[in-house]
This record gives structure tokens, sequence and C-alpha cells, in this order.
């Protein structure tokens, strides 16, 4: 297992990755690495293209990431993956996601890896909803599609999830793990939440900023969005009886931590 | 419909709706091919169930016995099924193409990667001595590859 060389390596903190699934985001993904370059300097970058038909590669590149191209397009979920295992045979003890139109703002990251840090939790979620003050401009039916989500989600979990569908998040090594294994195909984030709850991972949301998308397009066009609504609620379903694809429990949880610390 | 012929039916569609749920539970179904599955199953278990509806079906379409229309009906999603498979088949085709293309190209680079480590090689030949040469030959080779000095890798 190769360590990288990473700025946290030096310093003796927890070596971090900034994971950027990106989809011919051409326009945005330069200014995406250099302000995550700029105000995460302890992350490395990764760039998952996905398939892009663009210089998204290339240029990402140029910005200063390393680059994965996958061959063909795996759809977000896949992509994403593709970090987790980057992550977890590199011994990366932190990842965060960050969506590679400009939607997230890196310096709240600051603000997700304080929370990992002070609260004993695997993963921290980016909210949008949390406050009043950071409105978010989306269609009202994307919205009502996240409520409906967010209101099934958090009776399936037993605590509250306001924002199921942010790819806003960070994770630590126990759920680098989970999610190298078992990552779900579309429309990911929210089916993740139930997972985690399942191998017993816990999660908490910190109230972000996001901004409206800088360019490209979103990977739900409108006329998907239903397809992947049914999708998505046959998933949690269905996903509610099903055995954690990891045997793996709190006791099992911490021997790996102690293994890697 | 008679009603043996209905609870046949209603028996059938159920038994196939539970055998998609489960399948999809035990992760041996992705929701993506599960989808169209469910749809036909709940559709053939609507008109097994609501005799009205299938008898209006059959009329429609001009079939004089009701249960007919059922299996007019179940054909039709048969084949909405295998032309939805077929769709599946041929991206996975292109897929198993694009890979294959590209690890034949990485092989390549590793390859050429590797003779490049292996000691210096200008000319354009293959470095790898032909199989119908004698240890002599593959020996002078490796002497003469020994002697000549490890250049430092930038």
């Amino acid at each position: 297992m190769g360590r990288p060389e990473g700025a946290g390596a030096m310093s003796g903190s927890p070596l971090c990755l900034a994971v950027v699934p990106a989809y011919n985001e051409a326009d945005t993904i330069a200014q995406v690495i250099a302000s995550l370059r700029r105000e995460a300097p302890q992350f490395d970058t990764l760039v998952v293209d996905d398939g892009s038909t663009d210089h998204t590669a290339a240029l990402a590149r140029r910005a200063g990431a390393q680059v994965l191209r996958l061959p063909f397009n795996l759809g977000i979920g896949g992509a994403v993956q593709t970090g987790f295992v980057y992550a977890r045979d590199h011994g990366y003890e932190l990842l965060a996601q960050v969506d590679g139109d400009g939607q997230h703002d890196a310096v709240e990251l600051e603000r997700l890896l304080a929370t990992m840090r002070e609260s004993e939790v695997d993963v921290v979620c980016g909210s949008r909803f949390l406050t009043s003050d950071h409105r978010y401009p989306a269609p009202i039916s994307r919205r009502t599609g996240i409520h409906i989500f967010a209101f099934l989600l958090s009776r399936m979990v037993g605590t509250p999830v306001s924002d199921p569908t942010s790819g806003f998040r960070l994770y630590n090594r126990r759920a680098i793990e989970l999610f190298a294994r078992d990552y779900p195909h579309d429309y990911p984030e929210v089916e993740a939440v139930l997972i985690l709850h399942h191998h017993h991972l816990r999660m908490l949301e910190v109230p972000v900023r996001m901004y409206s998308r800088g360019g490209g397009s979103s990977s739900i066009g409108t006329g998907k969005s239903a397809y992947y609504m049914l999708k998505v609620l046959l998933a949690l379903f269905v996903g509610m009886g099903r055995r954690p694809a990891l045997g793996l429990t709190e006791d099992d949880a911490a021997g790996v931590e102690r293994a890697i610390g | 419909m008679q009603a043996r012929v209905q609870l046949v039916a209603i028996a059938g569609a159920a038994l196939l709706l539970l055998a998609v749920l489960e399948m999809v539970r035990r992760r041996r179904l992705m929701e993506r091919y599960a989808l169209l599955w469910i749809l036909s199953a709940l559709t053939l278990l609507g008109l097994a169930l609501w005799n009205s509806a299938l008898v209006s079906i059959s009329h429609a379409i001009g079939v004089i016995y009701p249960p007919n229309a059922l299996f007019f009906v179940g054909i039709g999603f048969i084949l909405l099924l295998l032309l939805h498979f077929s769709a599946a088949v041929s991206r996975l085709t292109d897929q198993t193409d694009t890979l294959a293309q590209r690890q034949a190209l990485l092989e390549e680079r590793l390859r050429r990667q590797e003779r490049s480590l292996h000691g210096p090689a200008p000319e354009r030949r293959p470095q790898t001595p032909p199989e119908g040469l004698g240890e002599q030959a593959r020996a002078a080779g490796e002497a003469q590859r020994s002697a000549a000095p490890r250049q430092p890798l930038a």
C-alpha cells in the first residue's frame, strides 16, 4: 500500500483526499481544483473523469489534480466509488467528496473537518437546508423530491436527515472502506445514508452554503427525475430489508481503526 | 373470468413480484433492471384482480375470452423486456470492447516501459532474443547489459 506524498503526510495530520467526480465539466473544473488547492491545501485532489467527451481531464491535470479517466461513463455512483477505492488503496484516512461543477465551496471543507474532529462520527455531510439564510436556488420540483427523500430517510434511520442528496461529504477510514466495497449506482447519496445506518456508521449534518451550478448540466435532467425518484424509492424500501454487505460490527470497526492508527 | 383462471393469474403475478423484490434485496438484480419487471408484475396482478378492467380491455382489442387479454398484455411486457435487455446487452458489448482496447493499449505501454527500464534500447528492434537463439546468445546479451553502466532514472 503506497502512501502518497501529500501536505498532510509531512505535518502529521491525517492524509486527506478530495475526490471530484466530473462529467463534461470543462467550464468549471479548473476553478474547482484551484479553489481546493487554495482553500484546503491539506487535501490531495483527485478528479475522476467519468468518460467526459470534452477537455475535463486535461484541464484538471493542468490545474494540478491527480486524474483518473474512466473508459466510459459509469454514472455518478461508479465515479465516486472509484475515488473510494483509490483512497482505500493509497491509505488515505479522510475523503471529501466535492462536486466538479462549482456548487460546493472549498472554504466550507474546514467546517466539515472541524466537525469530524470534534464529534465521533464517520461521515460529515454538508446540508443546504439547516439554516434559513442560506437559500438553495433550486427549482421547486427538485426541492420537493429532496424533501420527500429527507422525510423517508429520517424515519428509516431514526435521526433527522435534512439534505440526503447533498454530495458534499467528508468520510473517515471506516466509511471509505465500506463504500469502496459497496456504493449505490445512480443518485447514490440518498441510498448511501441508509447503507451507513445499516453498518452502524454515524453521520452528522452541518449547514453549508451552496452555489447554483457554474456550468455544464446536472447529471439529472428533468425528464429523468421521475425515473430516478422511482428507482431510489425502490432501493430505499427494498434496502430496509437488506443485510449489510460487509459484516462489520462495532468491535470489528474498532479493530480496523486500531490497525490503521 | 372463471374463478380458477383468475386465481392462477393472481398467484402467478404475485409470485413474480415477490421473486423480483427478493432478488433486488439479495443484490442479485439491480434496481435499474428491476423496475420494468415490477411494472409488468404489478400490471398483471392488477388486471388479474380487477376483472372489469380486463373485460373492457378484451372488448377494446376484440378478444372474446378475457383471460386471453391477460396473455396479450403479458406478451406485450415480455417483448418490452426483451427489447430492454437487447439495449442493455448492446451497451455492455460496447463497454467490453472499449475495456479490451484500453487494456491492450495499457499492456503495450507497460511492455514498452519495462523494456526501457531493462537497459538502453535505442534501436527499434525486439529486445528479447527470438525463441530460436541458444543460451549463448542470451548469456552474451545478459553480460553486455550488466557491463553497461545503469543510467540513473530521471
